[in-house]
């Protein structure tokens, strides 16, 4: 479905399919010599027993996931990991999403939207075609904002620039905002005198996803969090997103490396 | 006995043959060897072959030990496998793991002398030789039973109840929350110390018997306990260790750079990260790194990243080396390998780069006080010796806790103060009935040995209540 780099997987698992709640991710692991990659599910349908995934392919294991072809198999999936979102009716939500944070954002959206609260949805990407869900946000949005860096579609501009319009506007109860880890800490230091509360979905690097290796540490509040067990859900006001920054650039020379022997091994 | 001549003062104890030094820091092969035969039966032959041995009581799952090596003693290696055997399921994994010196081998009255019977090392040849020659445990299998019991978590605890109650006729499935059994067999224990061949081997011959093993299956997530009953399992057994980290909680600790140990050594073994890039997942390779804690993770560690190419490797512990509690001879092994020891001296805070990687680490001299609470004598700062090191990695092994993923999620298990399940220490029982527990996640961290025998009790008692009396299989449930 989605266009370029953006890919959608539907993938059999009916147990986790069962089990499945918006904000619950699953990591998944493509072969033998893989590595361990959470992905949050998008939607789950517990009647055909499958569950969807929407990512965008940066490095060796995401190219790897986009060359699955349809019947193929994940060698590995686990899940529903993570604390579900907690869904209630507050009243005036906004959902915030940048690039593929949408994904994420989508099943949270649809979600709150389903507990009976009026939602406003921005979204944004660098261009046009790299809007993804559009349609899908729209019909569990009241109102949806798309914004574009080089005005391809809708504003031209960040969705800080519509939220902050939004914040003047109206009262809002809460806001949901996931994306680029810098886009959350905006956006949180934007609600932040206005004093609406704020959820963010962070996404550090994680292993096993139960709590067993504290990889996916974040500091929440002055206090640690492993972000697979407590999380990814976690109020923005309190979240030391600098670190989070900090932390996912940790295998940044690995990962170059990685996707590079890859590349060289498909080009023979 | 035929000879009374003392055998004990003709030779010494038979050490085995290792890689050496220089040469294993370059690889992840096995460090010591194996007997070779000869080796075997002249160790063998210096038991005593007493009449109460007191070797047996050391060990948790009561090997007859003077048997087994009495057998090796008269080349009939393949009767000594199969006295292994009748008490565990997994000797070619105990020979090289168990501490030992403070069990079988600390109560062989040899030991006195200074030279205790390597019982250890004969187990493993035992083990070793079975697996080279294809020699297949055929102990004779109980009836059907026609009952189901569930098992979650698949490290020594699940195993040994796994094959126990397969022998006694009752079908077992295995969930297990990653993508490989095993447990810390495999995503702890490095494969210079336990080659994971012989885990999976291992399983393997579990899953020919009969065991169902289900990865990637998280019980409290995936399913729940109380859903596993409603599947009709007659039973559940819970060993799902003690995988929680602990850090340190002083400042700069989420520095890039700062892992835990089972961060760490999952990447490597779990993931292969060693061989990265033929393997997908990457592993921190430091310059000169720094391990803190000094027990058995920590030397892995520490060995770890001395194969993986660092320049120098220090264990930072508070205390002295009395009171590490590493085996000896995985200090010795990493002493030998080039791990400098930074004792008495303890972290204070973790300094970074502008990049927030870690880039050294102020530390504080210790000296020891009275003895505390453990008995051990309590470390005690020395005011103004801090001190800086430059390091560029860390590892912090300084133990671990009870992971509350599976305990949060069961409604009516009863924990103790520190998030450990509460069982009965004989049979393993919890306060769910239909619900057993044994290894790490009720002991805390331990031993392989250990887990296998609560396993094992575990295994009595729910074979008992499987075939009591007047029982159908749904009144076990909650
Ligand atoms: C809870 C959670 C939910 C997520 N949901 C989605 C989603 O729905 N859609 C989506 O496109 N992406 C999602 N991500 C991010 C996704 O996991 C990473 O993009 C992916 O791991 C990149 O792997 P790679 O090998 O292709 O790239 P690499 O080249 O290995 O890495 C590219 C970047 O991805 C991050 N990354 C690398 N390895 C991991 C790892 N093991 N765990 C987490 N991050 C890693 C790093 O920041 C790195 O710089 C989620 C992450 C988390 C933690
Ligand atoms: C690095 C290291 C080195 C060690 N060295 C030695 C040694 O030399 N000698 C020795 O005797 N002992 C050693 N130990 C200790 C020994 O490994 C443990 O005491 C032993 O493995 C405990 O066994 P267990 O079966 O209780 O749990 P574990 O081996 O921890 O296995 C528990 C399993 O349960 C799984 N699990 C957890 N939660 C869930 C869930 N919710 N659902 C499904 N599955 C779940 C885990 O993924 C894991 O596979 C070492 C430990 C470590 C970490
Ligand atoms: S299982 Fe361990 S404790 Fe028992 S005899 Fe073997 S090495 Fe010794
Ligand atoms: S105590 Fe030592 S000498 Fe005696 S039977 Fe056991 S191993 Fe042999
Ligand atoms: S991913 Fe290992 S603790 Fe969260």
């Amino acid at each position: 479905m989605a266009s370029g780099n953006v890919i959608l997987n539907e993938i059999e698992a009916p147990l986790i399919a069962k089990k499945a709640k918006p904000g619950q991710f699953v990591i998944l692991k493509a072969g033998e010599r893989g590595e361990r990659i959470p992905l949050t599910m998008a939607e789950a349908d517990p009647e055909r027993g499958t569950i969807t995934v929407i990512y965008k392919v940066v490095g060796k294991s995401t190219e790897l996931f986009k060359n699955l072809r349809e019947g193929d198999s994940y060698q590995d999936a686990v899940g529903p990991l993570g604390q579900p979102t907690h869904l209630e009716r507050v009243g005036n939500v906004t959902c915030v999403g940048g690039g593929t944070g949408v994904a994420v954002l989508y099943p949270i959206t649809r979600g709150l939207k389903g507990a009976g609260n009026r939602v406003i949805s921005i979204i944004g990407a660098r261009t046009a075609d790299r809007i993804i869900l559009e349609e899908e946000m729209k019909s569990v949005s009241d109102e949806l904002f798309v914004c574009t860096d080089d005005g391809s579609r809708g504003h031209h501009g960040f969705v800080t620039e519509i939220l902050k319009k939004v914040l003047e506007e109206e009262t809002l109860n809460l806001a949901v905002a996931v994306g680029p880890v810098l886009m959350m800490k905006l956006v949180s230091e934007m609600t932040r005198p206005y004093d609406v509360k704020t959820i963010v979905s962070l996404n550090p690097i994680m292993i096993d996803g139960t709590g067993m290796c504290g990889g996916c540490r974040v500091l929440v509040d002055g206090e640690n969090k492993f972000a697979c067990v407590d999380g990814p859900e976690f109020d923005g006001h309190k979240v030391d997103f600098d670190q989070l920054i900090q932390r996912l650039g940790a295998y940044e020379s690995e990962e170059r490396e990685s996707s590079m022997a890859h590349r060289c091994r498909l080009d023979r | 006995m035929a000879e009374k001549e003392d055998v004990t003062e003709k030779w010494a104890r038979i050490g085995m043959p290792e890689q050496e030094p220089d040469k294993r820091r370059e690889n992840f092969e096995e460090v010591p060897l194996g007997y070779t035969p000869e080796m075997a039966v002249k160790e063998a032959s210096r038991c005593l072959q007493c009449k109460s041995p007191s070797c047996v009581e050391g060990c948790p799952v009561e090997i007859d030990i003077p048997a087994f090596v009495q057998l090796i003693k008269e080349e009939k290696f393949d009767e000594a496998i199969k006295k292994i055997w009748e008490k565990n399921r997994l000797p070619a994994v105990c020979g090289r793991v168990c501490p030992q010196e403070t069990q079988c081998e600390g109560r062989c009255v040899l030991g006195k002398k200074g030279r205790p019977i390597a019982i250890g090392n004969l187990e493993r040849f035992a083990a070793d030789l079975a697996r080279r020659e294809g020699i297949e445990d055929v102990s004779p299998k109980a009836e059907p039973s026609g009952k189901r019991v569930a098992i979650v978590g698949s490290g020594p605890a699940g195993l040994t109840v796994a094959a126990d109650l397969l022998a006694r006729g009752h079908q077992v499935t295995i969930f297990e929350a990653l993508h490989k059994p095993g447990g810390v067999l495999v995503y702890g224990i490095p494969e210079f110390r336990l080659p994971k061949k012989i885990v999976a081997d291992e399983i393997e011959s579990l899953e020919k018997q009969g065991a169902e093993i289900m990865c990637n299956t998280v019980v409290g997530r995936t399913i729940t306990i109380d859903e596993l009953f409603d599947q009709g399992y007659d039973a559940i057994f819970v060993g799902v260790g003690a995988g929680l980290p602990r850090f340190m909680n002083i400042p700069g600790e989420n520095l890039v750079g700062i892992l835990s140990a089972n961060e760490y050594l999952t990447r490597a073994n779990l993931m292969k990260a060693y061989r990265f890039p033929e393997y997908d997942t990457p592993i921190p390779r430091g310059r000169n790194v720094v391990v803190i804690g000094a027990g058995n993770v920590a030397m892995d560690s520490a060995r770890t990243a001395v194969r993986l190419g660092a320049e120098t490797v220090r264990i930072v512990y508070r205390r002295s080396r009395e009171e590490m509690p590493a085996r000896a001879a995985e200090i010795h092994h990493a002493e030998e390998e080039g791990v400098e020891l930074l004792l008495l001296t303890s972290p204070i805070r973790f300094l970074g780069d502008e990049e927030g990687r870690v880039a050294g680490m102020e530390c504080i001299k210790m000296e020891l006080g009275e003895p505390d609470a453990s008995g051990r004598r309590r470390p005690i700062p020395i005011e103004g010796s801090e001190f800086e090191i430059v390091c560029d990695l860390v590892i912090i092994a300084i133990g671990t806790g009870a992971n509350p993923l599976l305990t949060r999620s069961t409604e009516g298990l009863e924990l103790n103060r520190w998030g450990y399940i509460e069982a009965d220490p004989e049979t393993g029982e919890t306060s769910i009935e239909g619900v057993w527990a044994g290894g790490d996640i009720v002991t805390g961290s331990a031993t392989v040995i250990e887990a296998m025998g609560a396993g094992r009790r575990a295994a009595r008692s729910i074979h008992e209540h499987l075939t009591r009396e007047g029982r159908s299989p749904e009144s076990c449930g909650v």
